[in-house]
């Protein structure tokens, strides 16, 4: 067995880590939107809306039962056939839309139960005083929602992250793909992704520790 | 405080399934009128409180408060929303936002609300504050707050909103015994200042000393009502004598 290449992995990090703003750009912008996207999906199927609460419920089904994978190639490589519009739309775009749509179905499901959590007597008190539902979410319940919902949240960010390398199979040149580029001049496959899975674990370990951070922050009004 | 119109309550009913809680009650308050609602538990004290600000939607009824008239049967989202912010409500278990500070949690309905601005809000705040002797527990937050202290807060975000009607749901039920006191004795303040109020409680020593008028209920219905005094020493129903041999 050949020993690793170690000088050849000290070369390929500045190259590789020169792509991680690609990739958090990918991560934030699917994030935020996935977040928005969600806490909308959450409201409808807590107030069971008519009609849209349906068919949140049918997205919501189609891409938690759907691998991203999947989901990512029928937008990309199928859905430009019947509309048109998609047909000018890039890797990198398509990959966060695909992100934002597939997780915003999980972070969905983990902000209504995030809500439901909210103690009754918080709707209660809000009503009592005459505030209006968006006045009630906005400043009572989804405060407090948050707060039981960031641990999760934080974890889906972090899947979102290390989901961005999907957009390699859309033929983006981020982490992964500039991994493979490298690679296949080099031979050197195991350094390549052993370069790509320390960038990774090193940006995952960076965010939980903001994540402990954000939920000592937010547990304040709670500590006695 | 804005005391100076008249309540009427007529005809209000209100089933949960087929258990009929509220059954056709009747009830009119005086402007600065104090009324105690006494009782056996579950039989349809609190509920009544809280049909009064849709907490609990009544299936019937008539409410009015000054010149606003809701009809239970088709009461609008808004004639709701108007009937809520004219009553003041103190829960059992206080309630309180627990995202917010004690100062917060009465500058609260007077900022999204009243829409006052923030400055005058935290004025206003501040000043019942010091009513409910809480100015230095402020920028505390309800879990580091007693039970006690809670309710205080939780009577002072009620008052803040200069109700025309406050409605008290049990208010020391859930205290420990130690917190007791210091709550009645601001609601006795409160009470003394002519503030219309409906309270509901278990305390019938203290229902004697502030109401102007105690109201039995049992069985989702008024049995009996009159001056404390003739309640308390001269039930004419046995019910209401059965009621106080067993608190009493």
């Amino acid at each position: 067995m050949d020993g690793l290449d170690t000088g050849y992995m000290i070369g390929l990090f500045p190259i590789i880590l020169s792509y991680v703003p690609l990739t958090l750009t990918m991560a934030v912008t699917a994030m935020a939107g996935a977040l928005v996207l969600a806490s909308a999906q959450a409201i409808i199927r807590i107030f069971r809306l008519p009609v849209i609460d349906q068919l949140v419920a049918l997205f919501i089904s189609f891409f938690r039962g759907t691998p991203l994978l999947v989901q990512l190639f029928l937008f990309y490589y199928g859905l430009p056939r019947v509309v048109s519009a998609l047909t000018s739309i890039d890797g990198v775009t398509a990959a966060i839309i695909g992100l934002t749509l597939h997780f915003s179905a999980y972070m969905a499901e983990s902000i209504r139960a995030a809500i439901l959590g909210v103690d009754r007597s918080q709707w209660e008190a809000s009503e009592a005083i005459g505030m209006t539902r968006g006045q009630m979410l906005r400043r009572i319940i989804l405060p407090q929602a948050a707060r039981i919902a960031a641990p999760t949240l934080m974890n889906y960010f972090i899947d979102i992250i290390k989901s961005t390398s999907l957009a390699f199979t859309l033929g983006v040149t981020e982490m992964m793909g500039a991994a493979q580029k490298e690679a296949a001049g080099s031979f050197l496959y195991l350094e390549a992704f052993l370069v790509v899975a320390f960038i990774y674990w090193g940006m995952v370990e960076f965010f939980s520790f903001f994540q402990r951070q954000l939920e000592v922050r937010m547990q304040k009004a709670f500590v006695r | 405080m804005t005391t100076s119109c008249k309540i009427r309550i007529s005809g209000l009913s209100k089933r949960f399934s087929d258990n009929v809680v509220l059954n056709d009650i009747n009830l009119d308050l005086e402007p600065g009128e104090r009324v105690a609602i006494i009782g056996p538990s579950g039989t349809g004290k609190s509920t009544l409180l809280r049909c009064l600000n849709f907490l609990d939607r009544p299936d019937a009824g008539l409410l009015t408060i000054g010149d606003l008239s809701v009809d239970a049967t088709r009461a609008s989202r808004a004639q709701i929303l108007a009937l809520r912010r004219r009553t003041g409500f103190v829960f059992q278990n206080y309630a309180l936002f627990a995202n917010k500070t004690a100062r917060q949690n009465i500058t609260e309905g007077l900022i999204t609300v009243r829409r006052l601005p923030r400055r005058q809000a935290e004025a206003r705040a501040d000043e019942v504050l010091s009513r409910i002797g809480l100015s230095e527990k402020a920028d505390s937050y309800p879990s580091a707050l007693s039970g006690g202290q809670q309710q205080r807060v939780g009577i002072g975000r009620a008052m803040a909103m200069d109700a025309e009607l406050l409605l008290f749901d049990e208010p020391t039920s859930a205290l420990d015994p130690e917190w007791v006191g210091e709550v009645l004795d601001l609601i006795r303040s409160i009470a003394d200042g002519r503030q219309t109020m409906l309270i509901v409680t278990h305390e019938m020593q203290f229902a004697r000393e502030i109401a102007d008028r105690v109201v039995f209920m049992e069985n989702g219905r008024i049995v009996e009502q009159g001056p404390p005094a003739r309640i308390f020493d001269a039930p004419t129903d046995d019910r209401t004598r059965a009621f106080l041999r067993r608190v009493g």
